[in-house]
């Protein structure tokens, strides 16, 4: 196998963001250098030339580096590269020629070389360069066909004081850098659905906190360590997440005691859009986000949903809104979530869930009956708020 | 304060095992199969404890091989049996009350052409004799039964069962999964005619991970683990010396002064019944007209009316009271338990159903502890349900 020295990182979206484009590229090797922290061995991350790279400094597992630098949001694709340090001809040939024999195994497929020349004391113009090359490369291969318009393999050759060779592409995520389009806090339950939301808004660059809420005896502490779990699966693509867990347990019981049966859930999601909102204010986050999607339970009914987001000012951002289940499972089968998501552990939306809730609740029913919290919700509110408990998920 | 009852999971090893397993590991490190002087420094743990263990069944000592634990002597026992034996027939009987370790084992039997028949149980958890005698056939090879229930704490008459499976077939093998009894009953396979018994060191006050299997002399098994033939090929592997060396050590000191140990559990165990059952709609599962001392001493299967199981758990468990919904391994398998359901009771009472179990180290004050935890929160759980 080719020993690469480096990682050409591609990106789209970000070369069309004018002035702003600076803040995107430092963001987007920020993540990358986040990414490989958590991989053994030295790297360097540079920008130059609009261009960035990730030169290894010392040994490496290729296997460890591409799964990282893939779960990147904002790189569109790999590219590892091979880095000849001697440009001569007759070395540079060679070492192609090594490169495509280690490269590809079975020689049957069309390509052409596309050489850039910024060395311009370099003997051979870039034209030059890739004419001469595609006819060494013939010789070499005779399997080789050369297709100038629409080749399956584009070697590329870029000659500066050393040369560096790429010709394959691993596809990353595409998107933005995260930390790119400020912040919101997740409500993150057990379930699928959050999770997903999670990685859908990082992907378009937003950095995301979460909030769980523990119901203790009814949710067990497996029921928080496998959010704990959730998190740090997700953390591989969003960058580490500051997990808040409310103590919801008192507020629940309240509700359940003071209001009727069947608007329990939506009472409580009212509540819990409010605890969620005054962490995220303190955080500086700008949205909350949530893994409703229409009509999948009695609480996300189109309804149901004006209910509970009458209860905040924050905009409620909700990825899946409009996917069926199974396009929410496919991703987070992807990103690793779903298998946890499975473990049976009961959260807190579904401990006391009435047999027949309100599909259809109006806002004046609710407020109606939210008027009989008034004696102690707003200490009890307070005290979840005092009580929280923070954990730095990384 | 704190109150671990939740001893049928498993039980706080003994100050003399966690000091033997370290001696293993400091010193006596060697291989048990090297030639020289650490290896058989090394071997001496195994055969010490080999030498307990035969003592304790009145056995021999080549009838014990020693085992990852409860589980694998369970599936080398019967799967090991009934791959030796099929071409005498391929017939299996079990109870409808077996651990998953034994169950699941059928199961995979099943799937490799054996057919197994599963006995039903009373209302206490005793197996339908009839139903089992009737069963037996010319293609019966192998009954298996488990001593003490894990669940309930019914105990099942094995020599009494032996004896009547063996007068009706005299070549059949006997297993009797002894997980829960082992430490709590004297048993002696050869009068009590078991072929085949398993055992698991860390519900004796031993480590996790080691267990034996007794296998009756001459018995014909097959091993499912191949290798370099340790355990007279058995069961190849390098030896687990420290769990060995800890699991005789639990042998030894569980059998000293049994009967005393045993009485006292007993005492601890009524007072605790008569304690809990004296809180509204509190009952005790699989107990229904029976004497005290025909359950195993350690189990208490208790029915708290009108509170989830799981619910109370981690409620309790913020008051330093740990025990088991239903069965310990219910966090693996959220299903309703097979024993509470094999024994007639319904959906509702075994969502309310958790287990207390004690040990010999279970005090009064922790009894009287729990029994006080839960009569505070019966109210408070009783009031918040799902509607």
């Amino acid at each position: 196998m080719v020993k690469y020295k480096a990682f050409l990182i591609k990106y789209a979206e970000i070369g069309i963001k004018g002035k702003n484009r600076y803040i995107f590229e430092n963001a987007l090797v920020s993540q990358i250098k986040s990414a490989l922290k958590a991989v053994d061995g030295s790297f360097q991350v540079t920008k130059e030339q609009g261009r960035l790279y990730v030169e290894t400094l010392s040994d490496y597992d290729y296997e460890d580096v591409t799964e990282a630098l893939k779960c990147v949001f904002g790189i569109v694709a790999i590219c590892p590269v091979k880095i000849i340090e001697d440009t001569a001809w007759e070395t540079l040939t060679k070492e192609v020629a090594v490169y495509m024999k280690e490269t590809y195994a079975d020689k049957n497929f069309t390509f052409k070389v596309a050489a850039k020349r910024a060395d311009k004391n370099y003997p051979f113009t870039s034209p030059e360069v890739c004419i001469e090359m595609g006819a060494y490369l013939l010789e070499q291969f005779p399997e080789l066909t050369v297709d100038v318009h629409n080749p399956d393999v584009i070697v590329n050759i870029e000659i500066r004081s050393k040369a560096y060779i790429y010709s394959m592409i691993i596809p990353g995520l595409g998107g933005l850098p995260v930390g790119t389009a400020g912040k919101a806090m997740v409500l993150l339950s057990g379930g699928i659905d959050s999770p997903v939301s999670s990685y859908m808004v990082a992907k378009r660059g937003v950095e995301v906190e979460a909030v769980y809420f523990h119901a203790p005896p009814y949710t067990s502490e497996r029921a928080k360590q496998k959010v704990i779990d959730l998190a740090k699966k997700v953390s591989k693509y969003t960058g580490p997440i500051k997990l808040h867990v409310i103590n919801f347990t008192e507020i629940q019981m309240y509700i359940y005691d003071q209001c009727p049966h069947d608007q329990l859930t939506i009472i409580m999601k009212r509540y819990m859009v409010k605890l969620a909102e005054a962490l995220g204010e303190k955080d500086g986050c700008l949205g909350l986000v949530t893994g409703e999607s229409i009509g999948q339970v009695a609480s996300q009914t189109m309804q149901s949903m004006a209910v509970i987001e009458d209860a905040c000012s924050m905009p409620i951002y909700r990825p899946v809104i409009a996917f069926d289940k199974q396009d929410i499972v496919d991703i987070a089968e992807r990103i690793g979530t779903y298998e946890i998501s499975i473990q049976p552990y009961e959260d807190c939306c579904t401990t006391f869930v009435a047999k027949h809730p309100v599909t259809k609740p109006t806002l004046k029913s609710i407020c109606k009956s939210e008027t009989h919290l008034e004696e102690k919700i707003e200490e009890m509110f307070q005290k979840a708020l005092d009580n929280v408990e923070i954990i730095e998920i990384s | 304060m704190k109150a671990y009852l939740d001893n049928a999971a498993t039980t706080i090893p003994f100050p003399e095992v966690r000091e033997i397993m370290m001696q293993t590991m400091e010193k006596d490190y060697g291989n048990p199969s090297s030639m020289h002087q650490l290896g058989i420094d090394a071997e001496n743990y195994i055969k010490e404890a080999r030498q307990i263990i035969a003592k304790s069944l009145k056995a021999e000592e080549k009838e014990i091989i020693f085992t990852s634990g409860g589980t694998e002597s369970n599936n080398q026992a019967l799967i090991g049996a009934a791959f030796a034996n099929k071409r005498k027939g391929m017939h299996l009987i079990t109870t409808r009350i077996e651990h998953a370790s034994v169950y699941n084992p059928m199961l995979f039997l099943e799937e490799q052409g054996f057919r197994v028949s599963y006995i039903s149980v009373d209302k206490n958890g005793h197996i339908n004799m009839e139903e089992l005698l009737d069963a037996i056939c010319e293609e019966t090879i192998l009954v298996s039964i488990m001593y003490v229930n894990n669940e309930i704490g019914a105990v099942e008459n094995i020599a009494d069962i032996s004896k009547k499976i063996k007068e009706k077939k005299n070549d059949i093998i006997f297993h009797v999964d002894a997980i829960q009894a082992y430490g709590k009953y004297y048993i002696y396979p050869k009068r009590m005619g078991i072929d085949l018994l398993s055992v698991s060191g860390h519900k004796i006050h031993g480590p996790k991970g080691i267990g034996f299997l007794y296998i009756k002399d001459k018995l014909k098994i097959n091993p499912y683990i191949y290798g370099g033939g340790q355990q007279k090929g058995l069961r190849s592997g390098t030896e687990n010396v420290p769990g060995i060396a800890g699991l005789g050590m639990a042998a030894k000191l569980i059998y000293e002064n049994q009967e005393e140990k045993i009485q006292r559990l007993y005492e601890l165990k009524e007072y605790f019944i008569q304690k809990i059952t004296a809180l509204e709609d509190v009952y005790i599962n699989g107990s229904d007209g029976m004497e005290i001392t025909d359950m195993a001493p350690h189990v208490v299967s208790v029915c708290v009316k009108g509170v989830g199981s799981e619910v109370l758990l981690h409620a309790l468990e913020d008051k330093g009271v740990y025990v088991s919904s239903g069965s310990a391994c219910s966090s693996n398998h959220p299903a309703l338990s097979g024993t509470l359901q094999a024994i007639g009771l319904e959906k509702k009472i075994i969502e309310s159903t958790i287990r207390f179990s004690f040990s010999i180290f279970t005090t009064k004050e922790e009894l009287d502890y729990a029994v006080t935890a839960l009569e505070e929160l019966l109210p408070i759980l009783r009031r918040y349900v799902r509607r």
